[in-house]
């Protein structure tokens, strides 16, 4: 399962990443492995999303999402 | 001003970082820039409770030490930079206590540098709200540093920071927070050794961003390089790796000292305001709302203020004329440098509003939702989300906005919105706009609200936006782009703007504009009014001859003479001749000489076009009744016609050639400073000047 296939309001707990360069980067912002993250919204144009993580909002665009696994 | 210590704001965006260096240094600061870099500076000043004044640097917000954009890697370079002058005694790091974990990342980094600390606590009141609870004394105690609870918003707590700067260490007594020899320990013991540090933190940073510090010598980088490939030292893994770490020695410091909520909390009331500001429909309803709002608010709030300081300055050149007695220099004060001054005033209040607009709209976190909304459709053309707040900072100044631009990670991304941010509508086309649409276009209401006017302006915003999004999609084909753009961004929770920042930062920039836009604006009025009032050779003194003969003196009268000689003189003067020069090849635009004038003078800013209109108008009309400028062109006739020069067709052109061509040698310098290579803003003025052309072609033709 990939953060990128939940639905808004669901929640799932962070796994791996498929993407060395992208992990660096998600993992500086809060998002690392055992971290529960739940979908908050999606952008109006059905892309980037937003979701909550480690207490506040970030968003990311699908792709990135996508590169985030889940158990 | 000799500071006796300087301290270091160093935290996350959206901490308050900002509101923390207004409220410690008042309008006592003053922004510079970081030798070889293009960052800016901000440098304040602060007296501390034992009388001693701390210089206090504003470092940009980061969330980690590892930079992503140009404006981050000055923070570590700042901090590791022993031997430099801005390197600081003492770090203030200030932490949103409302979000600790996150914000924490860059603490335990900036204190594994081993440089004395303090911490401030910030958003104690917003944390309170929240229901965390933090046991101050124990986190202090864990951390080993100073722990200072603040509200910079209130105001509350600054005395005692002040205090805890004044009897900060000299020395960092700060607990280590990550093993850092478990990290490519010989690779940093190798480091620290041939470049004599024994810092392992610094050393390992050093491994990691060698190669943008200007402070190593290039044999020092190369070393550092041979040494990585030594010991096969892949800096992402390592990066990865010391993320990790570092939350689990976060997860451990929060375990004791942090108490949250367990239950979830329910719909916070920033999730309430995003349902409706990020809507699938209401929300762009919302954002255009906004936008029509800014530019009505800019064109009505704007016109008294504006009128105001129009007829002060014609009062005072009034004045200028009646009592100083005539001749030469009494024309360069009143109608050059009066004339220049007002021009460059008179745009004060638009500027402020417009700043005041943009401030609370990033103040309140809305830019950001705005950046979220239109992310998918800027991308298409070629841009990114993040671009949106520099085409629309690019509404007030393309000078700031493309300075903006170094949050855009992706190079490509970042130099289309570089190339394409002038075409947005500045305000210093905005006087040339609201002149020749009040020339033109009835002042009626339509649907009893909207202003006609105000409508033809609006449409003018529009179609800047357009073609500039029409322009980046373009350059997306012709661009190459390495890199993969990426999107990761914090959401940062809806907040109160905060007045004084409101304020602050009209007045900041209002300042800024007529300082630095102004001393150019006033130089070219001179010069403008000297190329007006001279001409070559013995014009001027032939018609002098030609109309003291009794064939004019005595079938014209004294009035309408006057008026006929100073409209010969001016045709015949340098800056007539100029215009006349370049006449043949503006003429298939609908302009005349003077108008042909006015493009060559407000070639170095825009600006300049309302004042040269105003100088030639003032040398051409009587003497003795100051008008403004606006009656002066409304008044103006073509000599073989008889018409109005100003007409419809004429002023759409005029407009149409102001909104493409690259009028602002500001904006040419900056995308230089910023791309470091002449090829950019050389491709952006031709670009720029070709559509200029044609579109003013094309309106001119279609209107006439």
């Amino acid at each position: 399962m990939r953060l990128s296939q939940l639905e808004v309001g669901e929640t799932g707990i962070v796994k791996e990443f498929t993407d060395l360069e992208m992990s660096v980067k998600l993992m500086e912002m809060g998002c690392l492995p055992g971290e529960e993250v739940r979908i908050e919204r999606i952008a109006p144009l059905g892309d980037p999303i937003a979701i909550n993580v480690a207490g506040y909002q970030l968003s990311l665009r699908k792709r990135e999402a996508y590169t985030i696994v889940l158990q | 001003m000799k500071a006796d210590i300087r301290v270091a704001l160093v935290g996350n965006p959206n901490t308050g970082k900002s509101t923390l260096f207004n409220v410690l240094t008042g309008l006592n600061q003053k922004i510079g820039n970081f030798p070889g870099v293009t960052v800016d500076k901000k440098v304040g000043y602060t007296t501390l409770p034992d009388g001693r004044t701390a210089e206090i640097i504003d470092l940009p917000g980061t969330y980690s030490i590892y930079p992503k954009s140009q404006d981050e890697s000055i923070v570590f370079s700042v901090l590791a930079d022993k031997h430099n002058a801005h390197t600081p005694d003492l770090v203030v790091i200030i932490l949103d206590a409302s979000n600790l974990k996150r914000n924490l990342l860059l603490y335990s980094q900036v204190a594994d540098l081993k440089i004395p600390v303090v911490v401030a606590l910030n958003m104690m009141d917003m944390a309170k709200k929240a229901d965390i609870d933090i046991d101050v004394n124990l986190f202090a105690k864990k951390l080993g540093v100073p722990v200072v609870p603040i509200s910079a918003r209130k105001n509350e707590g600054t005395a005692a920071l002040k205090n805890a700067i004044s009897f900060a260490n000299k020395f960092a007594f700060q607990e280590d927070s990550i093993d850092v020899n478990t990290i490519a320990p010989e690779l940093v013991e190798a480091i620290g050794r041939e470049l004599n540090i024994d810092n392992p933190y610094l050393a390992l940073q050093l491994a990691h961003q060698h190669e943008t510090l200007k402070f190593l010598t290039p044999e020092q980088s190369d070393r550092i390089e041979e040494l990585e490939k030594e010991h096969s030292f892949n800096s992402q893994k390592a990066q990865g790796a010391e993320t990790i770490a570092r939350y689990a020695f976060i997860n451990d410091l929060l375990y004791d000292t942090v108490k949250k909520p367990v239950t979830a909390q329910g719909e916070t009331h920033s999730n309430k305001i995003d349902k409706i500001l990020t809507h699938k429909f209401f929300g762009f309803v919302i954002f255009f709302a906004i936008l029509m709002f800014m530019f009505q608010a800019i064109f009505s709030w704007s016109s008294y203020p504006m009128e105001l300081i129009g007829d002060a300055f014609v009062w005072i050149q009034d004045s200028l004329h009646h009592t100083l007695p005539p001749g030469p220099l009494t024309s360069l004060l009143a109608d050059g440098i009066i004339a220049g001054l007002s021009g460059v005033m008179v745009f004060i209040p638009q500027i402020a509003i417009l700043f005041a607009f943009i401030s609370i709209l990033e103040d309140t976190g809305y830019m950001s939702r705005v950046t979220f909304m239109m992310d998918k459709l800027m991308r298409k053309v070629g841009l990114n989300g993040k671009s949106v707040v520099p085409l629309i900072g690019g509404f007030a100044c393309a000078v700031p906005s493309i300075m903006g631009t170094r949050t855009i990670e992706n190079w490509k991304d970042r130099m289309i919105t570089i190339m394409v941010t002038p075409l947005v509508t500045c305000s210093a086309r905005l006087p040339i706009y609201t002149l020749l649409i009040a020339l033109v276009v009835p002042n009626h209401n339509v649907w009893w609200v909207f202003n006609m006017q105000g409508l033809a302006l609006t449409g003018m915003y529009v179609f800047s936006l357009i073609s500039a999004i029409v322009v980046a999609w373009v350059f997306k084909f012709i661009l190459k782009g390495k890199e993969r753009g990426y999107f990761i961004m914090e959401l940062p929770v809806y907040r109160m703007p905060r007045w004084n920042n409101v304020i602050f930062s009209m007045y900041d920039r209002s300042k800024a504009f007529v300082f630095q836009a102004g001393k150019v604006i006033i130089a070219i009025s001179i010069i403008l009014w000297v190329l007006a009032s001279y001409g070559p050779g013995d014009r001027f003194a032939k018609i002098d001859q030609k109309f003291s003969t009794s064939q004019y003196t005595q079938h014209m009268t004294p009035d309408s003479l006057s008026r006929t000689i100073s409209s010969a003189k001016l045709e015949n003067s340098y800056a007539g001749v100029l215009g006349h020069t370049i006449e043949p090849v503006i003429r298939p635009l609908g302009f005349d000489w003077k108008i042909g004038i006015a493009l060559i003078t407000s070639f170095a800013a825009r600006e300049v076009f309302v004042g040269t209109m105003a100088t030639i108008y003032s040398v051409n009309g009587s003497a003795e009744k100051m008008q403004s400028v606006y009656e002066k062109m409304k008044e103006a006739k073509n000599p073989d016609t008889g018409q109005p020069v100003f007409t419809l067709a004429v002023a759409f052109s005029l407009m149409m050639f102001y909104a493409f061509a690259m009028q602002c040698a500001s904006t040419v310098a900056i995308v230089f400073r910023e791309t470091k290579n002449w090829r950019w803003p050389a491709i952006q003025f031709a670009y720029m000047t070709v559509l200029a052309y044609a579109a003013s072609f094309i309106a001119y033709t279609l209107l006439r």
